[in-house]
């Protein structure tokens, strides 16, 4: 009975089949993308975890999670001064595009600082310590402020509204706990085949 | 016979091991100053006890412990503290660190002692405090806290003690002499080592060309009949490496990221045996080491035991040492030692050799060449890496993959770049690859908690705005509640009776204290004087800066002036007033009377009946109508303005009607 059906009208039967088929994997996608659904942005929460968190807002955004999404919308890679050429090639890594030049607009890339108070100077206007966007600094009105050091992000975002300029970055020096062998240049002439090798020339 | 097993790769440079082999442990002697940096571990730096200028005596702590992967340090000799400060020390940097500074007094005065002969009397943490009280710090080069390695967890069965007698790279033989001249303490502190983490058995590995410590070894076990077994086994570079000697002695490999003791073994070098015997038979702490100093340029080779702190220098002077012929020292052996950045560097808990090689002896290497792809490197590494690959990733800075091959598990051995035909110094890149890899991640930790502290603002900053918000609406609403039922139905005589109440307590406040007033006065007065004064000052330095601001400062003084006599004048007038003012008659309670009229009015109107209330309605208006009638004549006597007269008798005729509505409702009524 079907089959005769079928075969009585087989234009009919086919689109009968395609439309069939197709109501079934559409149902099928249909409920994979409410049960499967992710919640907020993977992209943007990737990029974020590639981006310094610094919070410095030499992108022109505020704050990196912005920036993150931004480029998620296709905003260009090159705008984040802090992370420098690390940070680029990262997220070209990542989003599968050219690594370009950092874009010198946004700043250039520094060598990591730590902001200081001197602290006979502070006033105690708080000023600094609402523009901080990881609460780095310590402090109350008419109080003196410091910086936490461990967790300034180096933003100089504190730096602009102190009245007094009484707020210095100070440029992280390498101690013992962060220096660490270079890797060699190859074109050196200066060879360190192994270790006993390494600056020949300072040896007493 | 015990089965050797072997590792892979692996390589067989020169051993030069002779030269300093000729002569018995001589003593370093005293230096001048001893130097003794904080962090001579891997671990947390210890912190100094002790004050500059104070008197020591040998083997006092003098610095203390700070966490559980540290070590304490002890006075090498008797002395006085002449600076804790920042000294250049052993390091490939060439950093400064913080030292304690030691001048000896030369009299070897000790502290007191307290030795543990018969340790199996006491309870074995105990033991492992004596060892951590010591100082004592891996003795083969790592520097891991030793009392650390012994305390593992309480449930880790611990099959096999191994001590590391193997020394296997070219030139030091600091172990080998302690195995030839001090057998019977390494055997005692393997005995020791043997009762703290009770083994199943206890192994020391010594290479095949040492046999004159193997039987040194051999004998000392023989002598104590402990259940310890000297195992030799062939000489190949690195065999001294933990994970490849317990690899040639067990057959067992250390999973990748792993430690030993993951799969049951605990491995100690012989010096840290002997320090061990020290610190718990003798009660000696870790003050001094066996520091092999050899090489071409020094004349007198051999073995010294040298205090702690010593500078390289004075031990170079002690062994003959010709600084013309020596191209670069180097602290540690060939392979992996570093390049001394100076002299005046101390020796330290993990200074294994001295070595001054000669240009021809430890000549510079050619240039690096292209990488041929020979595959050498690979065939060479004990760690069973692929070098080559490595050496691109690191080129390429792809520390992902990196780490994908396993970068961390390279010992950084050096026997690739010994291999090497094209001399590219492969183990630099290895380490600076770490050393950046490392560095991304702490990085990274970093970024992550800025980024935790940033979004933790952000809703702390959206939860004040929401409150502050929920505030304002709330306060509008309470506003809007209070202008809807307000006045409606508030009594206007008892409003009359608030307003005139405080009005009263206004005027009695005023009237009854001219003193306070006087005070207020005078306290003004002085503040006004002070600003007066800093306000002529402030004049006067900015006439002496000629700032621009002197016209209105002058401006300012002038006002100030002005107000300070304004307010001098009133405080006479009110003292001249004074006495009228209390002998003055109490002021007329008029607010009062005219409440109480009121209330009394209002009492009697209600006490009245319908009829006696139009009846008193009536009188009033009549007494008006009279009133009124009165000042109309009146007007029209005095001839007042035709105004006035109009508006008076409209007047009386509004009253006059008025009087007769009442009366005609009264009737009705």
């Amino acid at each position: 009975m079907f089959i005769e059906l079928v075969n009585q009208y087989p234009l009919a039967a086919a689109l009968l089949a395609l439309v069939g088929l197709g109501a079934v994997f559409g149902a099928l996608l249909g409920f994979a993308a409410v049960r499967f659904k992710t919640e907020g942005d993977p992209i943007a929460d990737q990029i974020n975890q590639i981006l310094p968190q610094t919070q410095c807002g030499q992108c022109g955004y505020p704050g990196c999670r912005p920036y993150a999404e931004a480029i998620a919308d296709g905003d260009a890679i090159n705008k984040c001064p802090p992370g420098g050429e690390t940070t680029i090639a990262e997220l070209a890594d990542l989003l599968d595009v050219e690594a370009p030049p950092l874009d010198a607009e946004h700043g250039e890339e520094k060598v990591k600082a730590v902001a200081f108070i001197r602290e006979a100077e502070c006033i105690g206007c708080t000023k600094c310590i609402q523009a901080c966007p990881v609460d780095a600094i310590l402090g109350a009105a008419k109080q003196m402020h410091t910086v936490i050091a461990q967790e300034c992000t180096g933003c100089d975002l504190c730096l602009e509204p102190c009245p007094v300029d009484c707020i210095d970055m100070i440029p992280q020096e390498e101690t013992l706990h962060t220096w660490h062998w270079t890797l060699p240049d190859p074109l050196s002439p200066k060879v360190e085949l192994i270790a006993t090798d390494a600056s020949a020339e300072q040896a007493a | 016979m015990r089965k050797i097993f072997d590792f892979h790769g692996g390589i067989h440079p020169v051993e030069n091991k002779h030269q300093s082999m000729q002569v018995a442990i001589r003593q370093a002697g005293l230096a001048d100053e001893l130097v003794l940096p904080l962090s001579q571990h891997i671990g947390a730096p210890a912190q100094a006890i002790v004050a500059v200028g104070q008197h020591v005596l040998k083997g006092q702590v003098i610095a203390e412990p700070a966490g559980f992967v540290s070590v304490p340090c002890h006075a090498p000799t008797s002395g006085e503290i002449v600076a804790i400060e920042k000294r250049k020390i052993a390091h490939p940097s060439g950093f400064t660190a913080p030292c304690i500074v030691l001048r000896p007094d030369g009299k070897e005065q000790w502290t007191d002692l307290h030795p543990t002969p018969d340790y199996l009397a006491i309870e074995r943490h105990e033991l492992v405090d004596i060892i951590r009280n010591a100082g004592i710090a891996g003795m083969g080069g790592a520097g891991f806290p030793t009392a650390v390695k012994l305390s593992p967890k309480p449930d880790t069965k611990i099959n096999t003690l191994i001590i590391n007698g193997t020394e296997c790279e070219p030139y030091i033989t600091a172990d080998d002499i302690l195995m030839r001249e001090r057998a019977m303490q390494i055997v005692a502190g393997a005995g020791i080592l043997a009762h703290i983490v009770q083994p199943d058995e206890v192994l020391i590995g010594v290479e095949d060309n040492k046999p004159e410590g193997i039987a040194a070894l051999a004998a000392a076990v023989a002598e104590s009949q402990a259940e310890i077994e000297v195992v030799t086994f062939p000489t190949k570079y690195p065999s001294g490496g933990e994970k490849q000697l317990i690899e040639i002695l067990t057959g067992k490999q250390v999973p990748s990221g792993g430690l030993p003791i993951d799969v049951g073994i605990v491995c100690q070098n012989v010096g840290s045996a002997v320090a061990i015997y020290d610190a718990v038979v003798h009660g000696k702490p870790l003050i001094s080491r066996v520091t092999t100093v050899t090489g071409e340029a020094v004349s007198e080779r051999g073995n010294f035991d040298v205090l702690l702190g010593t500078p390289v220098s004075h031990l170079l002077a002690q062994a003959g040492y010709e600084k013309k012929r020596n191209r670069r020292l180097v602290m540690g052996g060939p392979m992996m030692g570093f390049t001394l950045p100076d002299t005046s560097v101390p020796v330290v808990k993990t200074t294994n050799c001295i070595l001054a090689p000669t240009e021809q002896e430890l000549p510079t290497p050619p240039p690096a060449q292209a990488c041929i792809r020979c595959g050498m490197c690979a065939e060479a590494c004990p760690a069973s890496l692929l070098p080559q690959q490595l050496f691109w990733f690191a080129q390429g800075k792809e520390f992902e993959k990196l780490e994908q091959h396993n970068l961390f598990d390279c010992i950084e051995c050096g026997a690739c770049s010994y291999v090497c035909p094209s001399t590219i110094p492969l183990v630099q890149y290895y380490r600076a690859a770490k050393a950046e890899i490392v560095t991304l991640r702490q990085d990274h930790e970093k970024s992550e908690q800025s980024r935790l502290r940033f979004e933790a603002r952000q809703e702390r900053l959206e939860q004040e705005e929401l409150e502050k918000n929920a505030k304002r609406e709330a306060r509008k609403k309470a506003a809007e509640a209070r202008a809807a039922q307000g006045g409606a139905d508030e009594d206007p005589i008892q409003a009359a009776i608030d307003r005139a109440k405080a009005k009263k307590a206004a005027q009695q406040s005023d009237t009854t204290k001219p003193e306070s007033e006087q005070a207020t006065l005078e306290a003004s007065i002085a503040t006004i004087s002070k600003r007066l004064a800093t306000a002529q000052e402030k004049l006067d330095t900015a006439r002496t800066l000629g700032s621009d601001l002197v016209d209105a400062l002058q401006i300012g003084v002038d006002k100030t002036r002005a107000k300070l006599e304004a307010a001098q004048l009133k405080l006479q007038a009110l003292s001249d007033n004074e006495k009228p003012a209390t002998t003055s008659t109490p002021p007329v309670d008029a607010a009062q009377a005219a409440i109480e009229r009121a209330m009394a009015a209002r009492k009697s109107a209600e006490a009245l009946t319908p009829e006696q209330k139009v009846a008193a309605q009536r009188d009033k208006l009549q007494q008006q109508l009279e009133k009124a009638t009165k000042r109309l004549e009146k007007s029209r006597e005095s001839g007042e303005e035709e105004k006035i007269i109009t508006a008076l008798e409209s007047t009386i005729t509004r009253l006059q009607s008025k009087l007769a509505d009442l009366s005609s409702a009264g009737q009705d009524s």
